[in-house]
């Protein structure tokens, strides 16, 4: 559905030119939604906005449904926004409309008649859940049904894609997972491509299928947000993953497990997708002459399932084999002690 | 003595063709300075019709036309004013000189508002794919409609005082009554009324100003 090929931008700023993004290969498939993640200034929010040439790359292609964006004259690249929508973190709604007349704003862009227009906007109205509030200006509408505008009016045009703008950003986290859970039906609903960039973990992991990972204008790593969940290999992806499992893994609990229970062995196991829906601790016990004790643990969820990883105090006599099985089993587990 | 000298008739008239003057130079300063006030925003740096060109020379015009005194202004124009009136007497021959005298100042006051626009959703508009037609109509002067109308408000205020100016050198309304019949023949009194009338005048116009700009700012 979309792809950027060695996609360049550079600012030109009084202390010489700056790469805003650089070199950047991306292809996002139709139906996905697909998560950039980054520091502030790591050029995400360039690379969102050469999806629709608001911002024009310096070298590169960006092809959209097959059109490369920056070969098309000025006319086709209207048309093509119009099947380009996007949500932005300030909502930049117009404060002169009303909810109804904001969203009829963009069909009026496309030349829809004034039937028409009617009809779709009450039905994006009752599908972004604002229904009642339609003669209401921005000014009455709280954040979050902000947002809720934007997103009707981003999808009236029937989009092939949805572009988000740190679109939770301006956020409470209540009102976040609306918007996510809003999000999620849409993609699920229509099977819209939708790409969004954030700087956090959490939006990647509630919604997301595919994650890239910018750092210093390029993507340092990107793949299923499970999958770099559960290997981050570069340090920032390492970062941003602690930050959303509030990082207890730390070094200072682990050494304060192994004063606490001196006995036997401590081990970490850690669950991938297949394993974790299978009983294999008690199935452990059932066979060996063992016991376990579970002494720290928790499990992500993402939405393509989840990982774990868990903490537990192995004793008895059979250890050693109890060991083998697990491993066997498919459980990546690491002896601590 | 109080009001002797007033000659009612005449006043009503002087009203009429001060009325008269700044309801046309109004109308004209509005589209005028709105037309060179969105050239002037949309060829400045970063937007959708960037050009240093236009915008460099449009700008120096419109400051050239802003510093001028009114008065000399007036005079300057004498040769235009015949050209295009055929006289220099009457309200009408004032139009073109307040014209030129208030659009350079209302196009700045409409550059500014339109700066104030939220860029944000100059750049949605730009994103749902929307032509300049619709980015103007649509946009810039329904998003920025309160300071236009508070723009044009001030406007007219001070071309009510340069429609008394221009009445000095024979433009007819209440600035030509004050003057000749008031200040050159010494009658204190119909100076005073032609100068309350003004201020009525310029209070009423304040007052409907603010009224609409009120009325339709939903921020």
């Amino acid at each position: 559905m979309i792809s950027l090929n060695q996609v360049k931008k550079v600012f030109a700023t009084p202390h010489g030119e700056v790469k805003a993004i650089d070199h950047i290969d991306l292809t996002v498939e139709k139906g996905e939604i697909f998560g950039v993640i980054g520091y502030s200034g790591a050029g995400k929010s360039t690379l969102i906005r050469t999806l629709n040439l608001l911002e024009k790359p310096s070298s590169g292609s960006v092809l959209v449904d097959g059109q490369d964006l920056t070969k098309i004259s000025r006319k086709e690249l209207r048309l093509m926004r119009q099947q380009i929508g996007m949500i932005f973190q300030h909502f930049n709604l117009l404060w002169s409309r009303t909810v109804y007349e904001n969203i009829a704003f963009s069909l009026e862009i496309s030349n829809v008649n004034k039937g028409e227009i009617k009809s779709r906007v009450m039905e994006l109205i009752e599908l972004v859940g604002l229904k009642g509030r339609e003669n209401s200006y921005p000014s009455q509408l709280s954040g979050g049904q902000k947002q809720r505008v934007g997103i009707a009016r981003a999808l009236a045009n029937h989009p092939k894609v949805l572009l988000c703008d740190e679109a939770t950003s301006a956020l409470d986290p209540q009102t976040t997972d609306e918007i996510l859970d809003l999000l999620a039906k849409i993609n699920h609903k229509y099977q819209l491509t939708i790409i969004l960039i954030t700087h956090e973990m959490d939006v990647i992991r509630k919604i997301c299928h595919k994650v890239a990972i910018m750092d210093k204008g390029k993507i340092v790593e990107q793949g299923k947000v499970l999958e770099i969940f559960q290997h981050p290999k570069h340090p920032v992806t390492q970062r941003f993953i602690k930050q959303t499992v509030n990082d207890d893994d730390s070094h200072e609990i682990i050494q304060n497990l192994i004063t606490s229970y001196p006995e036997g062995n401590i081990l970490q196991l850690k669950y991938l997708q297949d394993t974790i829906e299978k009983p294999f601790i008690s199935e452990a016990i059932r066979r060996y002459n063992i016991s376990i004790n579970i002494i720290h643990g928790k499990v992500i969820h993402t939405q393509e399932g989840g990982h774990g990883s868990l903490y537990i105090q192995l004793t008895g006599t059979d250890s050693e084999k109890a060991l083998q099985y697990l491993t066997e089993s498919g459980i990546e587990l690491e002896v601590i002690k | 003595m109080m009001l002797d000298n007033v000659n009612w008739q005449n006043m009503l008239n002087a009203t009429t063709e001060t009325l008269y003057m700044t309801f046309f130079a109004t109308v004209f300063v509005f589209i005028f300075g709105l037309i060179i006030g969105l050239v002037l925003f949309l060829t400045s740096p970063y937007q959708i019709l960037e050009n240093k060109w236009i915008n460099g020379i449009l700008s120096a015009f419109v400051n050239i036309f802003r510093s001028i005194p009114f008065i000399i202004l007036v005079v300057l124009l004498i040769p235009l004013t015949r050209a295009l009136v055929g006289t220099m007497l009457g309200p009408t021959a004032a139009l073109p000189a307040l014209i030129i005298g208030a659009a350079p100042f209302y196009a700045r006051l409409v550059e500014i508002a339109l700066r104030e626009i939220d860029k944000g959703v100059l750049e949605a508009a730009t994103a749902m794919g929307a032509t300049l037609r619709t980015i103007i109509f649509k946009v810039l002067i329904p998003e920025s409609l309160p300071a236009l109308i508070s723009g044009i408000t001030v406007t007219t205020i001070s071309l009510v005082s340069f429609t008394a100016m221009a009445g000095v050198i024979g433009a007819g309304g209440l600035g030509n009554l004050a003057y000749l019949e008031g200040f050159q023949r010494s009658r204190m009194d119909v100076v005073w009324v032609a100068t309350l009338i003004i201020l009525m005048i310029v209070f009423i116009i304040q007052q409907i100003g603010d009224f609409i700009t009120k009325r339709i700012d939903k921020r």
